[in-house]
Order: C-alpha cells, then sequence, then structure tokens
C-alpha cells in the first residue's frame, strides 16, 4: 500500500510538472505578440512594460524563460499590475470561501445522490424510481445560471428565507456562514445530485445480477445485508472515481460561475474578474492552482480507490 | 432399507411470466434425496436443472415467477415457507456450491471475511475470532495447502480450482444437511475437475450429505452420482440408478447424451457424434413428447405426452417418458456397436 501511494504522489508531480509546461506554452510564448505586453494589463505604460520584460526575462532562452516563470510562482513573485498586488494573496484570501462552498456542495452531493440512487435502484421500474429519475433529470437538465438567479428570487429576495449572496467566514461566524451557503451549495449541488444518483442506480442495477450477489443470498444474509454490503458496497467503486473528477472540477471550474452569482469572494470570483480585466498573472496562477487541484484530488481519488478495491492494490486486474 | 429422504420434490412446477407468455421452466418433476446420496440432475441448457436447484433455496422468488408443487426438506415444506423462514435455511442447513468460481466471491473482501458472514448470518453466538478459527479448518478440511495464511487472501489470488475449494469451504461453513452444486466443475479444467468431484464425492461419504449435483456432463455424473435425472425442456425424462442410465438407458434422449459422449477406448469417429436440432423454445412447446421434433424414432402415438413411469419389468424405480416398447428400445438405442442415437433420415 505504501509502495502505491509512493506511486501515486510521484505520477502527480510529473502530471503538474507537464501542466506547467502547457501554462508557460499557451502564455508566454504561442501567442503572436509581446508577451510583456499582455502580462501588463490593458492599460500600461511603456515603463511597466519595459521593466516587466526584464523581470520575466524575455530576452532568454526558452528553458530559461520557464525557470523564471516557475520561480515566481513559487515564491510569490507572480503579480498582477493594477493594482499591484502578489497573485498568491489573492488566491489564498479566497480559499477558503471556495473550498467551503465545494466541499459543502460535495457532501450534499454526495449524501442526496446515493440516498436517492440506492432507492431508486431497490425500487427500479416502481412508482418512486420513476419518480425520481424524472427529478434527477430536472436536476441534469437545469444550467446553473438560470437556476441560481432563481433560487436568488424566490429563496432570497421574495421569501426572505435567506440571505441573498456574499460570504462570511466560519470563523466569524459559523451560522451566518451556514446561512449565506445554503444556496450556492444546492446550486452547484444539484446537477451533481441528479447525475450521482442515475450513475449509482445503473452501478447498482449491474451488481445485482452478478454472481456473488447470488452467493450472498445463497449464504442466508438478510436482502438489506446483501444491499448494503455486497450490491452497494461494490456499486460505490465507479462513483469514487467520478466524484475525484467532480469535484477537482468544482473546485477549479465550476466555482468560477456560482461565485460570480452569489458573490462570493472566492478563488472563482478572482479568476472571473481578471478574465474580464484580461489579467494575464492571476489567471495564470488561477490555472495553476486549479490544476494543481484537480490532480491532488485525483491521487487522493486513487489512493481511497485502492482500498476500496484490494485488485488495484497489486497492480493486478481481476482474474 | 435406506435412510428416509432428507429432501423430497413433488411435482413441482416453476413459470415465470415473460412478454412472450408464461415460460414453464419445470414443468412438474419429484425427486428424492436421501442423506449420503448424490442425485445428479443432467440436461442441456435450459432443461430446468438450475431453476429447480435454485427453487429449492428459494432464489426463484419473485414478482413474475409462479412456483407450485411441494419441496419438503425434513418434514418443513419449502414452497410456501415465508421468506425469513427460507432465508434461515440457507447457508445454514442447505449449502450450495455455483458454477463459476471466478465470479461467485465479492471481490472486494477477503475469503475469511466472506465465509465469516456466511456463519454470522445464522450464529451470533460465535465471535471474530471463532469464525476465523472455522474457516482455517474449512480450508483444511477441502485441501487448500497452507490454510492458515491463505484463509486472509482475497479471491483474485486464488487460481480457479483453489476458489472453487473455497467456495465449497464456505457451503460447508455450517455443516448444512443438503448441499447443491450447480456446475460446479463446469469452468475448470480437467485436472482440476477430477479433483473437485473427488472432493464432494468424499465430503459426500464423509459427513452423510445428502447431495444434488447438476450437470450438464455425464461423464461427471458418471464419477460421483447415485441417481441421476435426466431433464429435458423442463421435465423428467427418465430417472433411475447409474448403472440404469449408463447401461440400460430407455429414453431416446439418453441415448443422444451417451452416444455423444467421446470415448478414448474407440476407435476416433470421423464426426463427434450429436444430437441434431436445438431444444425447442419453452415458449412454443410441441404437443405430446416435447423431444419429438428431435427423435428419428418418432411415431404416431408420440404426438400423446407419455408419463414419467416404470416402463422396464426387470428394473423398478427405474423411470422413463417414452412410448416406444422395451424391445424396440433395445434394438434401436443399439449405434454402431453402442448406445447412440441414430442421425435422422
Amino acid at each position: 500500500m505504501a509502495r502505491f501511494i509512493v506511486r501515486r504522489l510521484v505520477g502527480m508531480v510529473f502530471v503538474l510538472f507537464v501542466v506547467s509546461l502547457i501554462v508557460f506554452l499557451i502564455f508566454n510564448v504561442i501567442p503572436n505578440s509581446p508577451p510583456a505586453q499582455r502580462l501588463a494589463g490593458k492599460n500600461a505604460t511603456p515603463v511597466l512594460v519595459k521593466s516587466i520584460e526584464e523581470e520575466w526575462g524575455f530576452d532568454d532562452s526558452l528553458p530559461q524563460q520557464y525557470l523564471t516563470m516557475m520561480k515566481k510562482v513559487f515564491t510569490g513573485e507572480l503579480i498582477q499590475y493594477s493594482p499591484r498586488v502578489p497573485v498568491d494573496e489573492r488566491i489564498v484570501e479566497g480559499i477558503p470561501a471556495t473550498l467551503s462552498l465545494s466541499i459543502g456542495a460535495a457532501i450534499i452531493w454526495l449524501f442526496f445522490g446515493l440516498v436517492l440512487g440506492y432507492y431508486s435502484a431497490l425500487r427500479a421500474g416502481g412508482k418512486l424510481d420513476k419518480f425520481l429519475t424524472g427529478l434527477s433529470i430536472a436536476g441534469i437538465s437545469i444550467p446553473v445560471f438560470l437556476l441560481a438567479p432563481v433560487l436568488i428570487y424566490f429563496l432570497a429576495e421574495k421569501l426572505k428565507i435567506f440571505p441573498n449572496g456574499f460570504y462570511v467566514p466560519l470563523t466569524e461566524d459559523p451560522w451566518e456562514w451556514f446561512t449565506h451557503l445554503v444556496l450556492p451549495w444546492f446550486t452547484v449541488a444539484i446537477l451533481s445530485i441528479g447525475f450521482y444518483s442515475r450513475v449509482l442506480r445503473s452501478n447498482m442495477l449491474d451488481v445485482m445480477n452478478e454472481d456473488y450477489v447470488r452467493t450472498a443470498r445463497a449464504k442466508g444474509l438478510s436482502e438489506r445485508q446483501v444491499m448494503l454490503r455486497h450490491v452497494l458496497r461494490n456499486s460505490l467503486i465507479p462513483i469514487i472515481t467520478l466524484f475525484g473528477l467532480d469535484f477537482g472540477a468544482t473546485v477549479a471550474g465550476t466555482a468560477i460561475i456560482t461565485e460570480t452569482l452569489f458573490n462570493i469572494e472566492g478563488v472563482g470570483l478572482y479568476a472571473a474578474e481578471s478574465i474580464a480585466k484580461l489579467e494575464l498573472p492571476p489567471i495564470m496562477g488561477v490555472t495553476l492552482y486549479g490544476a494543481f487541484f484537480v490532480v491532488f484530488i485525483n491521487a487522493l481519488v486513487d489512493i481511497a480507490y485502492a482500498y476500496l478495491d484490494p485488485r488495484v492494490r497489486l497492480g493486478t486486474s481481476a482474474q | 432399507m435406506s435412510p428416509a429422504p432428507l429432501l423430497s420434490v413433488r411435482d413441482l412446477r416453476v413459470g415465470f411470466a415473460t412478454e412472450g407468455g408464461l415460460l414453464q421452466a419445470v414443468d412438474g418433476i419429484n425427486f428424492d434425496v436421501r442423506p449420503g446420496e448424490v442425485l445428479a440432475i443432467v440436461g442441456e441448457s435450459g432443461s430446468g436443472k438450475s431453476v429447480t436447484a435454485q427453487t429449492i433455496m428459494g432464489l426463484t422468488r419473485s414478482k413474475n415467477a409462479r412456483i407450485e408443487g411441494s419441496v419438503m426438506l425434513d418434514g418443513v415444506e419449502l414452497v410456501e415457507a415465508p421468506d425469513a423462514e427460507l432465508r434461515r435455511l440457507r447457508g445454514d442447513r442447505i449449502g450450495m456450491v455455483f458454477q463459476d468460481p471466478m465470479t461467485s466471491f465479492n471481490p472486494v473482501y477477503r475469503l475469511s471475511k466472506q465465509i465469516g458472514e456466511a456463519m454470522a448470518a445464522h450464529r451470533d453466538d460465535l465471535s471474530k475470532q471463532d469464525m476465523h478459527a472455522r474457516a482455517v479448518e474449512l480450508f483444511e478440511a477441502v485441501g487448500i495447502p497452507d490454510a492458515a495464511r491463505r484463509v486472509d487472501d482475497y479471491p483474485h489470488e486464488f487460481s480457479g480450482g483453489m476458489r472453487q475449494r473455497a467456495m465449497i469451504a464456505m457451503a460447508l461453513a455450517l455443516e448444512p444437511e443438503l448441499l447443491i452444486a450447480d456446475e460446479p466443475t463446469t469452468a475448470l479444467d480437467v485436472t482440476i475437475q477430477a479433483q473437485i468431484l473427488e472432493l464432494l464425492g468424499q465430503l459426500n461419504r464423509d459427513r452423510q450429505l445428502a447431495t444434488i449435483l447438476i450437470t450438464h456432463d455425464l461423464g461427471v455424473v458418471a464419477e460421483v452420482a447415485d441417481r441421476v435425472l435426466v431433464m429435458y425442456a423442463g421435465r423428467v425424462v427418465e430417472e433411475g440408478s447409474l448403472d440404469e442410465i449408463f447401461y440400460d438407458p430407455q429414453h431416446p434422449y439418453t441415448w443422444g447424451l451417451l452416444g455423444s459422449l467421446t470415448r478414448l477406448d474407440r476407435p476416433r469417429p470421423k464426426r463427434l457424434p450429436q444430437i441434431s436440432g436445438t431444444p425447442p423454445s419453452l415458449l412454443d412447446l410441441p404437443t405430446g413428447c416435447s423431444f419429438r421434433p428431435r427423435c428419428p424414432h418418432e411415431f404416431a402415438k408420440c404426438t400423446e405426452l407419455p408419463a414419467l413411469e416404470e416402463r422396464t419389468a426387470e428394473s423398478p424405480r427405474h423411470c422413463d417418458r417414452c412410448w416406444l416398447s422395451s424391445e424396440q428400445k433395445r434394438e434401436k438405442r443399439q449405434v454402431g456397436g453402442q448406445i447412440g442415437l441414430e442421425a435422422p433420415a
């Protein structure tokens, strides 16, 4: 197991290296205009452009330029130029809000997705299953940018059950933190609830036909034990993979739209603002941060996967 | 006098409602199994042999299934029994071994845990240590070397033959009186098959287990069975002792099965013999004898379904469903100097 974890972490470092190379190429090498001009922002003075050119060493060889960029990323010298603020500072400031949003939403979607999927599979073909199927298709079909305004309009503006947007740090006031996040959480979660319940349902229906489920019944296990220990347990394995990808993507991507709609000062909102103002250093920083999260969470998931499925641990496939 | 039967099946009928109508998978079968006896149920795919076995265990119960008749285990009626009562019998008094040992274990749990689970389902006075010790004992009993260490392996760390041994160990965990083995050797290669059959035979003798062996392979039957039931399209077409079935078979279908065995002690035929045609659809059975369309000896009487009854004077309890007279049978089953079913004209 330890060897597996080490192998996976080494793989993760390699993937991040490749991502940073791609970021370097996209931002600094491929575009057909002076990179310093773009880094400086829309209304930069020639003096600023000149200083950026020297600072980033755009006259050096490409490998040297890459090293300079990475040095800036790691030492916190990657800064946005108008106003002059270190990018990593802004990202670190935004992380609590973004993680509050993503982790809370993930818990909600896993819980509801699994519960609804489980009961849907148990009653496959029945009325409850049909109802839940309709519900999840609806959940999958509603776009976030429609769902969020609708929720805000009815629940925050009209009924005033929930506050309308903004983020209150957990350390400041846990209750306010919670109430401010309920709507954003569900906004992010609803699509995944629908999706996960569908996936779990079909996984379970497949697993129910497996020979080992029949064996479990032949041993005299109760129907509930058969369902939980054998059917559900084995149906969760693919869900974990899906979760790794989705959670990474939520932290690094979905949060951009939701944070913008709810005015949550997280990394996503920072990214959205930077894109609107065409500020390259923050976009570069946020891209690397997003890549780090996706890769890191996938490494964690692979480790969890090895725990759930002993066949993965040994590097051998089934049979 | 042989002991009283442990399991008595009377007029068992199992049908499934399908879109094409009622599919009668098992159509009125009768048999007894006594302690220490091996009953083999033989037939092609779709003959109803597995459905019979699974119905005894209550595994075919579903909304679509129609189960009628009687299955008595030691005086207890199983067909009418509530689900919870059947569940208590499964794994405790009836053990089952399945066809494919590769897929019949859950890949994510250690074998000791899966065997312990079978015990925990029926006994709540066993500690984890007791169950583990018992699992090791069982592994030793079925001939798995280094049992104490291997018992904590995962299924994928075992070879096919070893997995089938582990499967048998699990079925025996609570010392059942009845063991149902559903094609236990079909997924194994021939040398391993022989070992597994030997193990089943030995357990049957040592523990006085009543054993139902389901197979399509007459070679397997010859190794271990005491009595044989030949099934075709949901009905028993012939029933008798091992010797009766092999040396004095009465039904043309049995002749066909025997004739299609490859024999190493005879010159090799140009083509391996086979029974021509395919089994009938259970949704659209021919009237009368269901083997009629494939039978070269068919005559007018065959449109009437023959009852399963004793038709040979010399051996009682040897029953079959064929209208041919004993003399005709003795003459017609001889094909090229051995028992077989002649090719249709």
